[in-house]
C-alpha cells in the first residue's frame, strides 16, 4: 500500500510537476476550448443556412410559380444537399487531415484550421437538427402565418422559428457535447489540443496511465457540466411551455 | 347587402399530384359585399380547396380570381397585401402557441399594419370583450377551451380589419358543446355586415344565416340558391341524396 502511493506520488511528479509538464495539459485544454467554440459559432452559422435553403425550398415547393428565382433555389438546395451528404458521409478525421494537410497545408495555424474543419462537418448536422425542427412545426402555423398577410420570411421570423428554436436548442446542445468530444482528434493533423497534450507528456515521460487519465477526467468534467446546463435548460423551457 | 363584387372567381382548377387528382374543375363564381356564402358538399366534393384557392393558399392550377378590382392570381401582385384584407379561420384554429391570446391579435397589426403596440391592444381588447373573452388577454393558447380558440382566431383575423372572412370548417373540430359560442360569433359578424364565405357543416346556421348556399361535388359547383332555394326545394339528384344523408 504504502509502496503503491509512493509510485502514484512519483507518477503525478513525473507527469505534470517536473518541467512543469502540466502546461502541456492546460494548453491543450485552451486550444480544445477555442476550437469548440470557434467550430460551434461557424457550424451554427452553416447550419442555419443550409436549414434555411433547404426549408424554404421544401416548404414553397406546393405554392411557388416556376420562375428563374425558384430555379437559382433549386441549385442551392442540390448544392446543400450535396454539402450535408459528403460532410456526414466521411469521417471528420479525414476531412481535418483533408483541410489541414492538403488544402490549407501552407498554413501552420492549426487551432484556426481545425476550427474549421471542425465547424464545417458540425454545420451539416446542425442544419439538419434546425430543418427538422422546421419541417415539424405543422403547417397550420404557416398558413395562419400567410392568411394575416405576412409574407414567407416574416412567418418565419415572427411565427415559426421562435417555436424552432425552443424545439430545437435540446439537441443542438448535444451536437455542442458531441462536438466538444470529437475535437479529439485534432492531433492526427498536429493540432495541439487537450489529448494531444497528454499524449506528449506520456510520450515524454513513457508513462500512459496518468497523462490519459487526467485528460479522460478533464473531458468529463467538461462533459458532465455542459449536460448539467442542458437539463436547466431544458427544465427552464418545460416550464414555460404554452 | 349591395350587389358590388368583391371577389369573382373564374374557370378556376386545381390540380394535386401533378395533374393526377383533380379538386376543382372550373368553378365560377361571384361573392358579393355584405354577402354571407355558405359552401356545403360532401367530403372531397372541393370546397374547402375552392375556399384557399381564394386567399392563394392553395395556388389555382387555371382560372382567375379577382379580389377587389385586382386578379390576384397574377404573378405579379404582391399577394400578402391583398391577404391582409381576407381573414381567415381553419378547422384547427392555428393559434401561435408561444404568444399570448393578445401578442396572437397584435403580432400582424403591429408588423404588417404599422400600428402602435397600443393602438393594437385597444383594438384587440375591445374585439374580445365583444367575444367574452377580455379575462384570457394574458392566457396561452393551451389554457383555452377548443371554443374560445376558435373565438380567439377569429378575433385574430379581425384585427387586420379585413374586407372578408373566409371560414373553413370552423366548428369541426370542437366538441358539440362548444359548437353554439362560435356559431353565436360568426351569426353576430354576419349581423354586422362582415362579407363571408363559410364552408361548414353546420346546416342550421347555412338556413338561418346564410345568404346564399352553394353545394359543391366533384369539384364542381353543382347547385346554389337562397337557403330557402336549396334545403326545400333541391333540384339536383346529388344534392338531394346529400341532404337525405344528413338532415
Amino acid at each position: 500500500m504504502q509502496t503503491w502511493f509512493e509510485n502514484l506520488k512519483h507518477q503525478f511528479d513525473l507527469n505534470f510537476i517536473q518541467r512543469s509538464r502540466w502546461r502541456f495539459i492546460t494548453t491543450g485544454l485552451g486550444n480544445t476550448l477555442l476550437i469548440t467554440l470557434l467550430a460551434l459559432l461557424l457550424g451554427v452559422a452553416v447550419g442555419v443556412v443550409i436549414a434555411g435553403v433547404r426549408s424554404t425550398y421544401d416548404k414553397t415547393a406546393d405554392t411557388a410559380r416556376p420562375s428563374f428565382g425558384r430555379k437559382v433555389l433549386g441549385f442551392f438546395n442540390g448544392l446543400c444537399k450535396v454539402y450535408i451528404t459528403v460532410l456526414r458521409g466521411t469521417p471528420v478525421v479525414v476531412q481535418l487531415m483533408i483541410i489541414c494537410l492538403v488544402i490549407f497545408a501552407w498554413s501552420d495555424n492549426g487551432v484556426a484550421l481545425a476550427s474549421l474543419a471542425f465547424g464545417l462537418n458540425s454545420g451539416a448536422y446542425v442544419a439538419e437538427i434546425i430543418r427538422g425542427g422546421i419541417m415539424a412545426i405543422d403547417n397550420g402555423q404557416f398558413e395562419a402565418g400567410r392568411s394575416l398577410g405576412f409574407n414567407y420570411m416574416q412567418t418565419m421570423r415572427h411565427v415559426v422559428l421562435p417555436q424552432v428554436i425552443k424545439n430545437v436548442l435540446p439537441s443542438l446542445m448535444n451536437e455542442f457535447i458531441a462536438l466538444l468530444k470529437e475535437t479529439s482528434v485534432a492531433g492526427y493533423a498536429a493540432v495541439r489540443d487537450l489529448t494531444y497534450g497528454g499524449n506528449t507528456i506520456a510520450g515524454q515521460t513513457y508513462s500512459y496511465f496518468m497523462p490519459l487519465i487526467a485528460v479522460a477526467l478533464i473531458y468529463l468534467a467538461l462533459v458532465m457540466f455542459l449536460t448539467w446546463i442542458v437539463g436547466k435548460v431544458e427544465r427552464r423551457l418545460r416550464s414555460n411551455d404554452h | 347587402m349591395t350587389t358590388d363584387v368583391l371577389i369573382r372567381v373564374e374557370g378556376l382548377e386545381k390540380h394535386f399530384g401533378g395533374g393526377s387528382i383533380h379538386a376543382l374543375n372550373g368553378v365560377d363564381a361571384e361573392i358579393r359585399r355584405g354577402e354571407v356564402v355558405v359552401i356545403i358538399g360532401p367530403s372531397g366534393s372541393g370546397k374547402s380547396t375552392f375556399l384557399r384557392c381564394l386567399n392563394l393558399l392553395e395556388m389555382p392550377s387555371a382560372g382567375r380570381i379577382t379580389f377587389e378590382g385586382v386578379d390576384i392570381t397574377d404573378p405579379k401582385v404582391n399577394i400578402n397585401r391583398h391577404r391582409q384584407k381576407m381573414g381567415m379561420v381553419f378547422q384547427h384554429f392555428n393559434l401561435f402557441p408561444n404568444m399570448t391570446v393578445l401578442k396572437n391579435m397584435t403580432c400582424a397589426p403591429v408588423t404588417l399594419r404599422k400600428k402602435t403596440k397600443e393602438a393594437a391592444e385597444a383594438t384587440a381588447k375591445q374585439l374580445l370583450e365583444r367575444v367574452g373573452l377580455s379575462d384570457r388577454a394574458d392566457a396561452y393558447p393551451n389554457q383555452l377551451s377548443g371554443g374560445q380558440k376558435q373565438r380567439i382566431a377569429i378575433v385574430r383575423a379581425l384585427c387586420m380589419e379585413p374586407d372578408v372572412m373566409l371560414f373553413d370548417e370552423p366548428t369541426s373540430a370542437l366538441d358539440p358543446e362548444m359548437v353554439g359560442e362560435v356559431l353565436d360569433v360568426m351569426k353576430q359578424l354576419a349581423r354586422e355586415g362582415m362579407t363571408m364565405v363559410v364552408v361548414t357543416h353546420e346546416m342550421g346556421f347555412a338556413r338561418e344565416v346564410g345568404d346564399r348556399v352553394i353545394f359543391m361535388d366533384g369539384g364542381r359547383i353543382i347547385e346554389q340558391g337562397s337557403p330557402e332555394a336549396v334545403f326545400e326545394r333541391p333540384q339536383n339528384a346529388r344534392l338531394k341524396e346529400f341532404l337525405g344523408k344528413i338532415l
